[in-house]
């Protein structure tokens, strides 16, 4: 269950990002950390909410959910099953869809570019494809998660 | 058992992983000022110019470089310590290029450290406030009280800081650089820091040697144009 394993890391890794914009957001950082020097532009932009909720909180929401399923599917109950992973590829394919919108608007409409958004689109890319790469090979997987017994 | 042992060290990394989170947010958290906050209550502009922006150099020298800078952007405050003392020296020094700085508020926060240095500029001192305000970026961005630290500044640049302090109060810079942002967001420009030279416009902190070779290729087209 190797997958689950790192999809629980970096899903951790983005909630930490996406909570770090969303309290940004709120006014409750200092001034935005930024590199490539677009962050704020993007941030501050009519962009930076979708049906009404920051776009960082809807990331912070996305993050915690890939990281419950994933630990959810790490325990015993739920170790051998392939529900967890279908879950994870459903949730994960619906973050990059938005991720895709929103990396779309930055190069096309607003013309700046977000660090920390470009990490958390490379963060739920990489979950995407590695629950697709799982359910592509469930069966050894499984067998593999059977020989090493209940953890 | 190989199966425990990966999990535990999962878990840990795991941990660790929320340890390092909690800090650093708790860390940027700190750094937000109290007043900080009193930059959400700038004025709306009324009927205000945009502000050309401070020049440093001949009007004789062939070329213009054009910065937009925003004083809380990091890749503006490392340009300015990496390669501006070499625009100055070998630039403007030797009247090769002009500087032509246009600050540029990517966000509230950038608003009243603008103003201090349009009040530095009312002095005839912008240049050093723009120094002190870019060589110690970290140390006021980080402070709990940045304004008190950036009127520190203004005292160490020889500013006479009752007329600072009353220029700060009457805030009677903010509608210009509100006026002066919006005209360079209608420039198709939305980062920093950017640069136009001659016709060329390039962003990010880019070399010495990548704006020397601007320059040149700008002077030529300029002498070429000249001698049509």
């Amino acid at each position: 269950m190797t997958h689950r394993m790192v999809t629980a890391v970096l899903a951790l890794i983005g909630f930490f990002v996406s909570l770090y914009l969303w309290l940004w957001k709120l006014g409750l950082m200092g001034p935005l950390v930024c590199t490539t020097g677009g962050c704020e532009t993007v941030q501050l932009s009519e962009y930076a909410v979708f049906f009404g909720v920051p776009v960082a909180l809807w990331g912070v929401l996305g993050f915690t959910s890939l990281l419950v399923v994933s630990l959810a599917g790490l325990q015993n109950r739920w170790v051998e099953q392939r529900g967890p992973t279908v879950l994870l590829a459903v949730l994960s394919a619906i973050g990059v869809g938005f991720v895709g919108y929103l990396t779309y608007l930055e190069a096309a409409v607003i013309h700046a570019w977000c660090q920390w958004c470009l990490v958390c689109a490379g963060l739920v890319t990489i979950i995407f494809l590695t629950s697709l790469v799982t359910l592509r090979t469930w069966p050894a997987v499984r067998a593999q998660a059977q020989r090493r017994g209940p953890s | 058992m190989a199966g425990r042992v990966n999990m535990k060290l999962f878990y840990g990394v795991l941990v660790a992983i929320a340890v390092v989170g909690v800090a650093a947010v708790w860390t940027a958290s700190r750094s937000a000022g109290a007043d900080t906050t009193q930059l959400l209550d700038a004025p709306v502009p009324v009927n205000a110019s945009a502000f050309p922006g401070y020049v440093m150099g001949s009007d004789a020298a062939p070329v213009e470089i054009v910065e937009y800078a925003d004083f809380t952007c990091g890749a503006c405050g490392t340009f300015t310590i990496l390669q501006g003392p070499d625009i100055k020296q070998r630039l403007v020094a030797t009247g090769l290029a002009r500087l032509r700085f246009r600050a540029f508020a990517l966000n509230q926060s950038s608003l009243l450290p603008m103003h201090a240095a349009d009040c530095a500029g009312e002095q005839g001192r912008f240049w050093e406030m723009h120094d002190q305000l870019m060589f110690q970026q970290r140390d006021w961005m980080s402070a709990s009280r940045p304004m008190r630290m950036i009127r520190d500044y203004a005292r160490d640049v020889g500013l006479d800081l009752d007329a600072y302090d009353r220029c700060m109060e009457d805030g009677r810079f903010m509608n210009r650089i509100i006026a002066t942002r919006d005209e360079i967001s209608g420039m198709n420009i939305h980062q920093t820091p950017t640069f136009d030279i001659g016709q060329i416009r390039v962003s990010g902190a880019i070399s010495y040697d990548s704006i020397k070779v601007l320059v040149e290729k700008a002077t030529a087209q300029t002498q070429a144009g000249g001698s049509e």
